[in-house]
């Protein structure tokens, strides 16, 4: 029986010091020791969080970057391409210009040529009629003073002997 | 640390070596005793009453020795009667053998005598003794203790946030998150953190009270936690945080459990009602008796090479082997069931917190 009498003088101890330290512990102990584990807890979690949000934007960046330089390579070779043809362009463009003013100026020195022998031609006809006439002429004046049937005659042979 | 097999032969032999020199000591104490009791044969051995001596309280801390010759430390008697007040150590009583300002320490109570040395009856009803006994100095030294083991955790949370724990905080650290997550968490539910400093303040305390009663020698050697005034005191408090906290549901379902017939409520409600002061009860009482039971055991192990030490010292000689031997493994246990009554008390209180905060949800 003497096990589970309680002790009054124990019972009133008890009450007195587990209230001092039930407020003590709870005031300076538990209050922030719970408030410290907490906050740590959080900053684990944020940085863990950070971390992999990091991580993320990371390869986020890195595939960007892949696709940059992508398109980058893409428009260089573009761009290129686009040389080559404008090049080839202009080239082609130079050559063709180029024959054809040189064929222009072929033609048309042939046509000056054509025009000049032509006119050379018709002077060279005039001159040689002229002279053939002034031969004949002295050598009718010479030989033959009037003869008419002569004088057509040589017109006429003048005539056939066309230098074309 | 290292498994080498000379490391752990070196182990054994040293574990070994401690039994055996345990084992010896304690039965040269037996052989000593009963030599003493064979001369002096009316103070023959009586294990009952040195096991209810160890596990009660007593007006003075007893550190070794036996009897006339024991070495204690004597402790304030503070009694209030119809005398009035009267305060002084315990060591003018003698150990029972002197009266002293008109008391006498009887069975280790304090019973009030007259001028003649017979016990006043009237006198010795109206004592109030709030002396500070073995019981009350363990309790004011492990409020002590926890206060230093707490305040300078906590300092170094503070000196050091968001650190890796050092030191004493690793070691409490685990303990509170364990209280906090596993034990007020989830049985009491989204308002746990009201209630967590009251559980981690009666987890420590019971604790600590706990392993401090498996030391045989002082500072240990009370049994407080297993003292029914302490375990009452702390049933008390659970029992007073779980009414003040009721609600609305958890009255309505001890006094009117719902969707049950009136006529099975004419039986229900008292059961319920006496749930309700039940509930402490058992808490004290389980508390209470786990670790009384574990140094009932422990002492009657003891007890035994003392009785066959009487019979014969061979016989003593021979149990205190096996005493030895099981109280080892005793303190194993004890050194077990301390955390885990500490974690059932502190587990119980959460639960009745957690019923008694219970909204309907139906």
């Amino acid at each position: 029986m003497e096990l589970v009498k309680p002790a009054i003088g124990l019972i009133f101890w008890m009450c007195v010091t587990f209230s001092i330290l039930l407020f003590i512990l709870t005031k300076f102990a538990w209050k922030p020791i719970l408030a410290m584990i907490k906050e740590r807890e959080q900053t684990i979690e944020n940085s863990l969080n950070e971390a992999n949000k990091a991580r993320a934007e990371m390869s986020q960046l890195v595939a960007k970057n892949e696709e940059l330089l992508n398109l980058a390579k893409e428009e260089r070779n573009k761009i290129l391409h686009e040389a080559k043809e404008a090049a080839e362009k202009v080239k082609t463009d130079i050559v063709a210009r180029a024959q054809k003013e040189a064929e222009e100026k072929i033609q048309m020195s042939f046509r000056e040529i054509e025009i000049q022998k032509k006119a050379a031609i018709a002077e060279i006809k005039n001159s040689v009629g002229l002279m053939a006439l002034e031969i004949a002429e002295k050598v009718i004046r010479k030989e033959l003073k009037g003869n008419s049937e002569q004088v057509e005659y040589v017109n006429k042979l003048a005539k056939e002997s066309n230098l074309n | 640390m290292n498994n080498t097999p000379k490391s752990s032969f070196k182990h054994i032999l040293t574990a070994a070596f401690i039994a055996v020199l345990a084992t010896f000591s304690v039965s040269a104490f037996a052989e000593e005793t009963a030599e003493h009791h064979e001369t002096k044969t009316e103070t023959k051995f009586d294990a009952g009453k040195m096991i209810i001596e160890h596990i009660s309280d007593a007006h003075d801390w007893h550190i070794l020795g036996e009897g006339e010759h024991a070495v204690s430390l004597p402790l304030p008697v503070i009694l209030y009667s119809n005398r009035g007040f009267d305060c002084f150590l315990s060591n003018k009583f003698e150990h029972g053998h002197a009266a002293y300002n008109g008391y006498k320490l009887e069975e280790q109570h304090v019973v009030a005598v007259n001028e003649a040395g017979e016990v006043d009856e009237e006198a010795t009803a109206s004592i109030i003794d709030i002396s500070i006994t073995k019981n009350v100095a363990t309790l004011l030294f492990s409020v002590t203790c926890l206060l230093w083991i707490f305040l300078s955790v906590a300092n170094a949370y503070k000196r050091n946030p968001n650190k890796t724990p050092s030191g004493m905080q690793s070691f409490v650290e685990p303990l509170i998150i364990f209280i906090r997550d596993e034990v007020a968490k989830p049985s009491i539910g989204k308002k746990y953190e009201k209630f967590v400093p009251y559980l981690l303040t009666v987890f420590f305390l019971i604790l600590f009270n706990n392993l401090l009663g498996l030391i045989p020698i002082m500072p240990g050697g009370a049994n407080l936690s297993g003292n029914i005034a302490f375990t009452m005191v702390l049933a008390l408090i659970t029992f007073v945080i779980t009414t003040i906290n009721g609600t609305k549901h958890y009255w309505h379902h001890v006094f009117a459990m719902p969707g049950v017939p009136k006529a099975v409520l004419i039986i229900l409600t008292p059961i319920e009602i006496l749930g309700v002061f039940l509930k402490p009860f058992v808490l004290m009482i389980r508390l209470f008796a786990n670790m009384t039971a574990g140094h009932i055991i422990a002492l009657s192990f003891f007890a035994m090479i003392f009785i066959f030490g009487e019979m014969s010292a061979g016989a003593g000689l021979g149990v205190s082997v096996v005493s030895v031997a099981f109280t080892v493994f005793m303190g194993l246990l004890e050194l077990l069931v301390a955390f885990l009554q500490a974690y059932v008390f502190t587990l119980l209180s959460a639960m009745y917190f957690g019923s008694a905060l219970e909204e309907g949800h139906h």
